[in-house]
């Protein structure tokens, strides 16, 4: 790992964002995702419901004068809702120019994790794991890595309105 | 690549000066050609232009840019100080216009940072073979071999006046000595001479370059300073304004008669050196321009170009303003509290944001004038192809709209004007045989109402037929409905259907049925809608309908359980509480309500966007009615919020892609940070 560090010293800039992951908590699991998709957290805020939305993506909030849409990570992998208190965040995220806020029950940290400590995920294509990157393992407990991309742009955005319906 | 960034501000510059200059010239050379004259105004106007572009296009290096320029304001040049009277306006024009294309393609190429390989030199030719053509010359062969060193025909073109018999001007010869200690002898001279063209009609004198070169003064001192000079002053007063001059020693003033002046004349030219000459004339020139027309300046001062990215920002910027505003001002932490200065310097802020606000929002609006001006070069170019005769009126080209929105309806604008000339025009013959004015007229008219802006096309030509239309619509199987059941809106309407065309033969205008497609499409981009109206025989009128501005919008906030709604105040009638006598339901069991006799169809928003309310009887809320395109309906909401201006802003780009939600323009920021939904209520009436 060092050695590849030192080849690749050139990248350095985008290496330091790399290997690291910001872990949050979604009842009892710890997730994580790369910190270069973070661009800030915040606190719960009033958020506008937009009809006719997949159930997940709970509506729109004003991010200083930007708005966002926001999505409800518990609902986006299909668990129980839980009443937001003090502790709930929103995860600013953006890739390929999209923001989007993610609700979380609550941020812990930020760690390394290395890339020989992370395991393929197991059941790629059962419920929720399909946005599991992959299982790290940090600190002595496990963290399923979010694959911020398919987050996104999961066609089931495009397919559940029809089911609503 | 260094070189390339340092030239990037100078390179903005360029193009934007250029192409502001262009339209400019466009406009003028317009005007000129439609008063067939051009009068002296234009005429340094278009010099003045010239000039401009000749020497920012110089100072880039562009050679193509410089030499077309230079042979355009050559001619200005003598156009100006010759005011010939035999002067074809037509080929005139068509020359600079031409001109104009060709820089207009080039500042393209400069745009796109491609190098400029255009070859203007056909376009020098010919604005040379006209030049020589007004000079009276006419051997083109000549021409060339005296401008081989491609110094300009710029000499002292008095000269030709001065020789022109008939006039009852006098001629005289003065020669001036200077005092021999006064030194700088040939800046005197220049004061008397500068000070000579307002004294005297035509003059001209030697040595020529008495600025520039600075053994000019020796020559003075020698030889003296000789003027030849034209006015209908008799010699006694020549005389004196000449003594009134500094540093004069002696003069020798002397009439001449025609021959002797010939004769002068000829020895002057020949003295005449082509390198001076230009010093000379662009001394001249440059002269005459700084004290060129005023009013021509003071009409571009205090204007400056600003990215419109940066326009969008201090909009964004000026939104967030006024919301932060809202939450300093109505903080709840303030509301047990007594504090009548904070009251009194709140308001003031208040003030001073609305203020700034309505500012923000004027500096996006541009007039349409600029889009408008241009399809009067359309209008000339198509009429002068067709050999139609047309005439374009313009009306209300002030009228302001959003930058964004201008850069929409430019495209559908040409598309119409170019349709109403190729389709809707007639040839002049068959105006003449239906007893119509020989000149068809076109005539493009803009004004607001309320939140719209309503754009008409309206010609004056054979009008729309209604049975081709259908024939045409059947043949490329773009009828649906049929066709006796269709009004005959409807049927017009068909024409803007992709792939429909009537004109049998594609011209290089119109015809290839691709066109009319666009006008729809562009329009629906920015909210806005085209109606057609015709009669066969009469002309055509087409409304465009745009909204004013996509940013900023008077609206009615209204409640709906938690949610918030905002509908546009402009479509809003009136809003009441029913009277559980005036519900009903029709058989189909839609809820309709009755008011004043009218039946009105009831939209439920908490149904149609269902949202959780505990407001569902009719009776406990509120009913607003609305009206779009003369369809009415009364939309059913908890409460009113109050009305405000709200900045509009598109739903995120994200939620736009799972999905369009029917019936919702987009969102606005309130007050308290809060978000509502815009409601569309061309789309919520046609449910």
């Amino acid at each position: 790992m060092e050695q590849t560090e030192l080849l690749n010293q050139e990248e350095q800039s985008e290496d330091t964002l790399k290997g690291k992951y910001l872990i949050f908590s979604m009842g009892k699991e710890l997730l994580g995702i790369e910190i270069r998709y973070i661009t800030e957290i915040i606190g719960i805020q009033p958020i506008t419901e937009v009809p006719e939305m997949p159930e997940y993506v709970i509506g729109i909030t004003n991010l200083r004068g930007k708005i966002i849409p926001v999505m409800d990570a518990r609902l986006r992998f299909k668990k129980e809702v839980r009443e937001y208190d003090g502790r709930t965040c929103i995860i600013v995220l953006n890739t390929n120019d999209i923001t989007i806020g993610l609700i979380v029950d609550s941020v812990s940290e930020v760690i390394s994790i290395a890339d020989e400590d992370i395991a393929p995920p197991t059941d790629i294509n059962k419920g929720g794991h399909k946005y599991i990157k992959g299982i790290g393992k940090a600190g002595g407990s496990v963290k399923l890595l979010l694959d911020c991309q398919r987050l996104l742009t999961d066609e089931e955005g495009v397919m559940a309105p029809s089911l609503l319906n | 690549m260094d070189k390339g960034l340092t030239n990037e501000p100078m390179l903005d510059i360029f193009i934007y000066e250029t192409a502001q200059n262009i339209e400019q010239l466009e406009t003028a050379i317009l005007a000129s050609e439609k008063a067939n004259c051009f009068s002296p105004n234009m005429v340094n106007e278009i010099f003045r232009i010239m000039h401009t572009i000749k020497g920012s296009a110089s100072m880039m290096m562009y050679n193509n840019l410089t030499s077309l320029s230079h042979a355009l304001e050559d001619l200005f040049y003598f156009i100006r100080e010759e005011k010939p009277e035999q002067m074809d306006c037509a080929i005139l024009s068509d020359i600079v216009l031409a001109g104009v294309d060709f820089i207009k393609l080039e500042l393209e190429k400069v745009k796109n940072r491609s190098s400029l390989d255009g070859d203007p030199s056909s376009l020098i030719e010919d604005s040379r073979s006209f030049l020589s053509s007004i000079k009276g010359q006419g051997k083109l062969s000549e021409l060339h071999s005296a401008e081989k060193e491609a110094a300009p025909p710029q000499q002292y073109y008095l000269s030709s006046k001065l020789i022109s018999p008939g006039a009852e001007l006098k001629c005289y010869e003065a020669v001036i000595f200077f005092d021999d200690d006064c030194e700088m002898e040939n800046i005197r001279a220049f004061t008397i001479t500068h000070n000579l063209k307002n004294y005297v009609q035509e003059f001209s004198y030697t040595p020529h370059n008495i600025i520039e070169n600075h053994d000019s003064a020796r020559m003075i001192r020698e030889q003296g300073f000789r003027i030849v000079l034209r006015s209908d002053k008799d010699l006694d007063g020549v005389r004196e304004f000449f003594s009134g001059a500094m540093f004069v020693r002696s003069l020798e003033l002397r009439e001449l008669s025609e021959e002797e002046l010939q004769g002068q004349l000829g020895e002057g030219q020949g003295a005449l050196q082509q390198e001076d000459a230009v010093k000379a004339s662009v001394l001249q020139a440059q002269e005459q321009i700084e004290s060129g027309p005023l009013e021509i300046r003071s009409a571009h001062q205090g204007i400056i170009s600003v990215d419109v990215v940066k326009l969008d920002k201090l909009m964004d910027l000026m939104g967030e303003m006024v919301i932060a505003e809202a939450m300093v001002t109505q903080n709840p932490e303030l509301k047990s509290l007594k504090l009548n200065s904070f009251y009194k310097a709140a308001r003031q802020l208040q003030k001073i944001t609305s203020e700034m606000q309505d500012m923000v929002m004027s500096i996006r609006m541009v007039p349409l004038s600029a889009t408008f001006h241009k399809m009067q070069r359309i209008v000339r170019d198509m009429g002068r192809k067709l050999s139609k005769d047309v005439e374009l009126t313009l009306i209300g080209a002030n009228t302001e709209v959003d930058k964004n929105i201008i850069e929409h309806i430019s495209d559908p604008l040409m598309h119409l004007v170019r349709n109403a000339i190729d389709h809707g025009i007639e040839a002049a013959k068959e105006r003449s045989e239906s007893g119509k004015p020989l000149i068809g007229q076109i005539t493009l008219e803009a004004q607001t109402a309320g939140s719209d802006v309503l754009i008409t096309v309206r010609d004056d030509g054979k009008g729309l037929n209604k049975e081709a239309i259908l024939r045409k619509a059947m043949k490329n199987g773009l009828l649906n409905n049929p066709e006796k059941e269709m009004a005959d809106r409807e049927i017009y309407n068909l024409i803007f259907l992709p792939g429909f065309s009537t004109k049998e033969n594609v011209t290089e205008f119109s015809g290839r049925g691709v066109g009319m497609d666009v006008v729809t499409k562009n329009l629906e981009a920015v909210g806005g809608s085209v109606t057609i109206d015709s009669e066969e025989g009469a002309g055509t009128l087409i409304t465009l309908k745009i909204p004013l501005t996509l940013a900023i919008i008077d609206g009615m906030n209204i409640r709906v359980g938690k949610a918030k709604y905002t509908i546009p105040t402009t479509s809003i009638k009136e809003t009441f509480r029913v009277r559980e006598n005036d519900l009903f339901n029709d058989l189909d069991g839609n809820e309709l309500i009755m008011v004043r006799g009218q039946c009105y169809p009831i939209l439920r928003i908490h149904e149609i966007f269902a949202v959780k309310t505990e407001t569902t009887k009719l009776t406990k809320g509120i009913m607003l009615m609305i009206e779009h395109d003369g369809r009415s309906l009364c939309i059913f909401a908890d409460e009113l919020l109050g009305q405000h201006q709200v900045v509009v802003k598109a739903l995120p780009s994200y939620m736009k892609s799972i999905r369009r939600v029917e019936g919702l323009a987009g969102c606005a920021l309130l007050g308290d940070g809060t978000i509502s939904l815009i409601l569309n209520i061309s789309e919520l009436v046609k449910v």
